[in-house]
């Protein structure tokens, strides 16, 4: 046993740590799309899928059986690199956001300086997961949806890092360890109420959740952007919605609600019980919210989430300034 | 990380390429994502992992994403993809080619014999420092550009302005495209 040394042992069980997470977040947003249709059903007063299985338990394993074995169809009017290519940028750049989410002191792949910005650098990247998918399906109805969500994401960006910036201005850091350690006695959700609040809106928005899911409005533009999609192509966008979904609530619980911190519990119980709240905040949302017209979701944006995030930045700062002069 | 910065280095380039020769226009646009995104990582190879991500947040992520947009709203077709074709004959390209490969050979030779410069050190430049720099010193700088960003936006949004509407049939739909634009 000469090889396992103490780094060749350390970088391995990284690994495997890597590996655990990155198929933790895949089954946690397949798992979701069945917990959704069943808390959709409970909040709705109807039954939701309860045929498979135990109480619908086993919906999940029939719904991937399906959507694996449907046929895979490229329309012959697609352009077929950036249609195939879609897909897996959808679900990349989400899966990737999670290497710096910390999900107890042992747990977490990555431990960046710059923690905070390769989240919103890799959401950036994500806008074209629905561009490409949009316009290479050759659909005019997919093109709709792909302009209103590349408009919609890039409005609700702006004013995203503008609410995270006053968590990192009271952490002094964009490093999420950091983060989530300043905030052991007093959870930022206080002191940073509306940045809490805009950062939430401007979630939903950019993973294309109920309220904010114009882009791919049945009823205005049949599916939007994946209406030319079908087997596991449509599947990653899928997984990818609620792969998103996931790591937002992360995201919240990490920057706004400490983290692992909590009293008993084990850290890890704490992250995953405070993310479950956030996932079912998320199904509510949609449960009982209509959908907005696409022009009031931009003025929205713009006139009241922007000035509320950079007033909310500047009370922060001078707060930080006075309490603490340089 | 010398590896790390000559790949990345080597993808930026090829992909640069990639942008000139492409005739689809938005492929070429995907070649620039490319680009920018391989630039960021030479950021991180040097050691400036806060410029790395601000180039892929701003580049990447935003203004690139306009570019796409306006590129996918004119909705160019094989008639586009046929006339850059036509663009790309060895007449039209081989002068320009020569002159500037002519110009990277003096770039080469100079580096060559000159001197070496600084090479890349092990140090890592926070965010911390790159703020502390900016708001210290080139304050001034700072405060100009921002002033000179407040002017354009405040130009851009008074000529996008749409007149006022007769009927509020109308309204609904202005007041969608000036929000979108």
């Amino acid at each position: 046993m000469n090889w396992l040394s103490e780094p060749v042992a350390a970088s391995l069980i990284a690994m495997l740590q890597a590996l655990v997470i990155l198929l933790g977040a895949v089954l946690l947003g397949a798992v979701m799309t069945v917990v959704e249709r069943r808390l959709l059903g409970l909040w709705q007063d109807r039954y939701g899928p309860n045929r498979v299985g135990p109480f619908g338990s086993l919906q999940l394993i029939a719904d991937m059986i399906k959507i694996f074995f449907k046929e895979d169809w490229i329309p012959p009017f697609a352009d077929r690199t950036l249609y195939v290519l879609a897909p897996g940028i959808a679900m990349a750049s989400l899966l990737l956001s999670f290497m710096i989410i910390p999900i107890t002191p042992g747990w977490g792949v990555a431990d960046f300086n710059i923690g905070l910005l390769f989240f919103l650098a890799l959401a950036g990247i994500n806008v074209y997961a629905v561009l490409f998918g949009g316009w290479a399906s050759g659909n005019k109805y997919a093109l709709l949806g792909a302009m209103r969500a590349s408009a919609q994401t890039l409005s609700y960006e702006v004013f995203m890092g503008l609410a995270l910036m006053g968590v990192v201005a009271m952490a002094g850091s964009f490093n999420m360890r950091e983060i989530v350690n300043a905030q052991e006695g007093l959870w930022f959700v206080v002191p940073q109420f509306f940045g809490f609040c805009t950062f939430l809106i401007a979630g939903i928005a950019v993973t294309h959740r109920h309220p904010f899911d114009q882009p791919e409005a049945e009823q205005e533009l049949a599916d939007g952007y994946h209406v030319e999609y079908s087997s596991m192509k449509f599947g990653m966008f899928f997984i990818g919605e609620y792969v998103g979904m996931v790591l937002v609530s992360a995201l919240i619980v990490t920057l706004f609600f400490g983290g692992w911190h909590g009293p008993w519990l084990p850290p890890i119980v704490w992250f995953s019980l405070k993310t479950a709240a956030f996932l079912v905040l998320f199904v509510l949302l949609r449960a009982s919210l209509p959908r907005p017209r696409y022009d009031r979701v931009m003025s929205f944006g713009w006139k009241v989430c922007l000035p509320l995030t950079l007033i909310n930045l500047l009370v922060t700062g001078a707060v930080i300034l006075i309490a603490d002069p340089l | 990380m010398e590896i790390a910065f000559y790949l990345s280095a080597l993808v930026a380039v090829l992909a640069t390429l990639g942008v000139i020769t492409n005739p689809n226009p938005v492929h070429a646009l995907l070649y620039l994502i490319i680009s920018l995104i391989s630039v960021a990582m030479v950021f991180f190879a040097l050691g400036a992992p806060f410029a790395g991500a601000l180039e892929v947040i701003v580049y990447a992520g935003a203004i690139m994403v306009l570019f796409v947009f306006v590129v996918m709203m004119l909705n160019l077709g094989e008639t586009v993809v046929a006339q850059e074709r036509a663009w790309m004959r060895p007449r039209v390209w081989l002068g320009p080619s020569v002159l500037s490969g002519i110009l990277l050979l003096t770039l080469i030779a100079t580096l060559w014999g000159g001197d070496a410069g600084r090479v890349i050190g092990g140090e890592t430049l926070t965010a911390r420092a790159v703020g502390s720099l900016l708001f210290g010193p080139w304050l001034l700088v700072v405060e100009l550009a921002a002033m000179l960003l407040l002017a354009a936006l405040v130009t851009a949004s008074h000529v996008g302005r749409l007149p006022e509407p007769d009927k509020p049939a109308v309204s609904r739909e202005s007041g969608a495209r000036k929000e979108a634009s």
